[in-house]
C-alpha cells in the first residue's frame, strides 16, 4: 500500500525559516533528509519525493474566461504550509506512521527536534483484482 | 549463430533459460546471491548483445559462461577485499569451477528450487515477489521497477534485502522436507497468485512498455505445472488464473472505469483462454485432492461458460463456494456464499449469511462487506439502504475505479429512486473470492 506524506511547515514572513537558521543546523537539517531518503530507498520503501518552493511564491490558480489562467496570492496570513511530500510503498498504515514520525523529528535550530506536523494520505489504486 | 533478430524474442529466450541457468550455478556455489548477480548480469548481456550478435547455437551455455565468468570474478575480488581486511582465511568462498564447456543442466531443472527458495516464508510477500520475478522470471531490475511503477533503486534494494535474509535465515537450496513440501508448495502458489493480481491491480496507463505481470504469473504458474503435473492445486491456480485473464479486456471501459461481470460484453472475453482454462479445470477435478484454487477455477468456468448473465449457473456456484467454506475460514468466501445465495434463493438469504460477519474482526467494517450489502439491499429494493452502503464501501475502498463504480451504483439509485436494481451478479467481487491468505 502507498502512503503519501506531506510535511507541513508553519510559516513566518513567507519565506522557509529555515534561511534564517546557523548554517550547522541548516546542514544538519539537509544531511538529516538525505540519510532519511536514503534509507527509504535501502528498506525498499521510496517511491519518490519532492520539495517545494517556499510559500511567498504561492498563487491560487483558477480558470478564467476562456481558460485564461486567475492567479491569487500570494497568501502572507496562512499559518502552516505543504513543504514537501514523500510517497512512500509499505506493508501496513502502521508504518507509514513511523515512517512520519521519524521525518516530523528532523533536526531544527540547535539540533532539537522540530516535531512538524506530517500528514498522512494513503494513495489511492488502479481497478482490484477481478470483477 | 543467426542473423539480427528482434529485441522481444532475445528478451523471451532469455527469461525461459534464465531460472535453468541459475539453478545449474547456485548447485556448483555455495552463494545463491552472487550467483543471483551472476546470472542477472549474463541476461544483461545477452540482452545488449544478442539482438545484434545473432542468438548463440547454445544460448543456455552462453548465460552459463557469462555468468561463471562473472561470479569468479566476483568471488576473486571478494578474496582480495576479504585478504586486504585481513579476515580470517576459514572464511574464504571456495573457488568456483566453471564448467566451461558443458551445457549445464540440460537434464535437470532447478527452477522449482529456486522458487521454493524464493517464495519461503522467511521472505516479506513484497521481497519474495521482486526476487522471484528476477531470479526466476528471469526480469531485468528495471524490469521489475516499472512494473510495479517505484524506483529501480528501490526495488534493487528489496532483491538485495530478498537474498539477505536467505541468507541469515540460512534457507537450503534444496528440496524442502517432505511433511514440509506441502506447506512450502502452497507459499509459492501464494506469491504467483499476489503477482497476479498485482498485474490486474497496477494502473493501466502506460502500460504499453511495462512487462506484463499477470503474463509473468500465468507463464511462471505454467513452468510449475509444468513441473508438477500430478499436483492439483497447482493446476487449479493456472485454470484460475487463465479463466480470471479471459475476461481482462472486457472489465474495464474506454477511461479504466470497471465494468462489473453481469454487463461485461462477453464478445471480448478470450475464448482461448477460456477454452484452455475449462480443459485444465476439468479435467483435474475429478483426479482428486480438491482445494481452494481448483474450487475458484470452478467457479470461474461457470461464470465463464455463461452465454449472458442470466443464463449463469448460480446454483452450482452456490454449491461450490458451499464447499469452499468448508475448507477455509475466509470471510471473503462467506462474501461470494452470500452473493451467490442471494442469486439463487433471493436477497434476504444473501443478507442472513452476511450477519455474523459484522462480528469477524478480520472483515467487520471493510468496505466489501458494504459493497455486497449495497448490491442486496438494491436488489431487494430497499434503496435507502442501498445507498447509505454503497457509499459507505466507497468511502473504504483505495481503488479508484471501484470508488467511481460504486458512486456511480448510489448516485443512480438516488436519481431514480423508482426503477428496481439489477441483479446482484454486478458485485465487484463475485468469481472472485480475494486473497487466500
Amino acid at each position: 500500500m502507498r502512503y503519501i506524506l506531506m510535511m507541513h511547515a508553519p510559516r513566518a514572513t513567507g519565506d522557509y525559516q529555515i534561511n534564517n537558521w546557523a548554517p550547522e543546523d541548516f546542514e544538519a537539517h539537509i544531511a538529516f533528509m538525505h540519510r532519511y531518503n536514503k534509507e527509504l530507498t535501502e528498506a525498499g520503501e521510496f517511491v519518490g519525493a519532492e520539495g517545494l518552493s517556499p510559500p511567498g511564491d504561492a498563487k491560487l490558480v483558477r480558470a478564467g474566461k476562456n481558460g485564461t489562467p486567475v492567479t491569487d496570492g500570494p497568501f502572507p496570513e496562512t499559518k502552516e504550509f505543504l513543504a514537501g511530500w514523500w510517497i512512500v510503498e509499505v506493508d501496513r498504515p502502521e508504518r507509514a506512521y513511523e515512517l512520519a514520525a521519524k521525518a516530523s523529528a528532523a533536526p531544527g535550530p540547535g539540533g532539537a527536534p522540530l516535531n512538524m506536523a506530517i500528514e498522512v494520505r494513503q494513495v489511492m489504486r488502479g481497478p482490484l483484482p477481478d470483477v | 549463430m543467426t542473423g539480427t533478430v528482434s529485441p522481444d524474442r532475445v528478451g523471451h529466450l532469455a527469461r525461459e533459460l534464465a531460472p535453468r541457468v541459475l539453478g545449474a550455478l547456485a548447485r556448483r556455489h555455495d552463494d545463491f546471491a552472487a550467483a543471483e548477480d551472476a546470472v542477472q548480469e549474463a541476461l544483461v548481456a545477452a540482452v545488449h548483445q544478442w539482438p545484434r550478435a545473432g542468438i548463440p547455437d547454445n544460448p543456455s551455455g552462453w548465460l552459463f559462461r557469462v555468468a561463471s565468468r562473472r561470479l569468479s570474478d566476483h568471488t576473486r575480488s571478494e578474496r582480495a577485499r576479504r585478504r586486504r581486511e585481513e579476515e580470517v582465511a576459514a572464511s574464504e568462498p571456495r573457488e568456483v569451477q566453471p564448467a566451461l564447456d558443458a551445457i549445464p543442466g540440460a537434464d535437470e531443472d532447478d527452477s522449482l528450487l529456486l522458487l521454493f527458495m524464493c517464495c519461503h516464508p522467511a521472505l516479506t510477500p513484497a521481497s519474495a515477489i521482486a526476487l522471484t520475478l528476477r531470479a526466476v522470471g528471469g526480469l531485468t531490475t528495471a524490469e521489475i521497477a516499472s512494473a510495479f511503477l517505484v524506483p529501480e533503486a528501490t526495488m534493487a534494494q528489496r532483491i538485495s534485502r530478498a537474498k539477505q535474509s536467505i541468507r541469515s535465515s540460512g534457507i537450503p537450496f534444496g528440496e524442502p522436507s517432505p511433511d514440509e513440501r506441502g506447506e512450502r508448495l502452497g507459499e509459492v502458489l501464494h506469491v504467483l497468485y499476489l503477482i497476479f493480481n498485482e498485474g490486474h491491480t497496477g494502473s493501466a496507463g502506460d502500460s504499453l512498455h511495462r512487462v506484463d505481470l499477470s503474463d509473468e504469473a500465468i507463464r511462471l504458474t505454467r513452468l510449475v505445472h509444468g513441473l508438477l503435473p500430478e499436483e492439483t492445486e497447482v493446476a487449479g491456480l493456472l485454470a484460475l488464473m487463465l479463466l480470471t485473464d479471459a475476461r481482462r479486456a472486457a472489465r474495464t471501459g474506454v477511461h479504466g472505469e470497471l465494468i462489473p461481470l453481469d454487463e461485461q460484453d462477453r464478445s471480448r472475453w478470450n475464448r482461448g483462454l477460456i477454452a484452455e482454462g475449462i480443459a485444465i479445470i476439468s479435467d483435474t477435478l475429478p483426479r482428486g485432492a480438491v482445494g481452494p484454487y481448483q474450487l475458484q477455477a470452478a467457479v470461474a468456468a461457470v461464470h465463464d461458460e455463461a452465454s449472458s448473465a442470466d443464463d449463469t449457473d448460480w446454483p452450482q456456484i452456490l454449491a461450490l463456494y458451499g464447499v469452499l467454506r468448508l475448507m477455509s475460514d475466509n470471510p471473503m468466501v462467506t462474501l461470494n456464499h452470500a452473493i451467490a445465495a442471494a442469486m439463487v434463493d433471493g436477497p434476504a438469504a444473501g443478507l442472513d449469511l452476511l450477519m455474523p460477519l459484522d462480528t469477524d474482526a478480520r472483515i467487520a467494517g471493510h468496505y466489501r462487506l458494504d459493497a455486497v450489502r449495497a448490491h442486496l439491499h438494491e436488489r431487494s429494493g430497499d434503496h435507502e439502504r442501498a445507498i447509505a452502503h454503497y457509499r459507505a464501501a466507497a468511502a473504504g475502498t483505495s481503488s479508484i475505479p471501484e470508488r467511481n463504480y460504486l458512486l456511480t451504483r448510489a448516485a443512480r439509485l438516488s436519481a431514480t429512486k423508482a426503477e428496481s436494481g439489477r441483479g446482484v451478479g454486478a458485485v465487484p467481487t463475485s468469481g472472485d473470492s480475494g486473497d487466500q491468505a
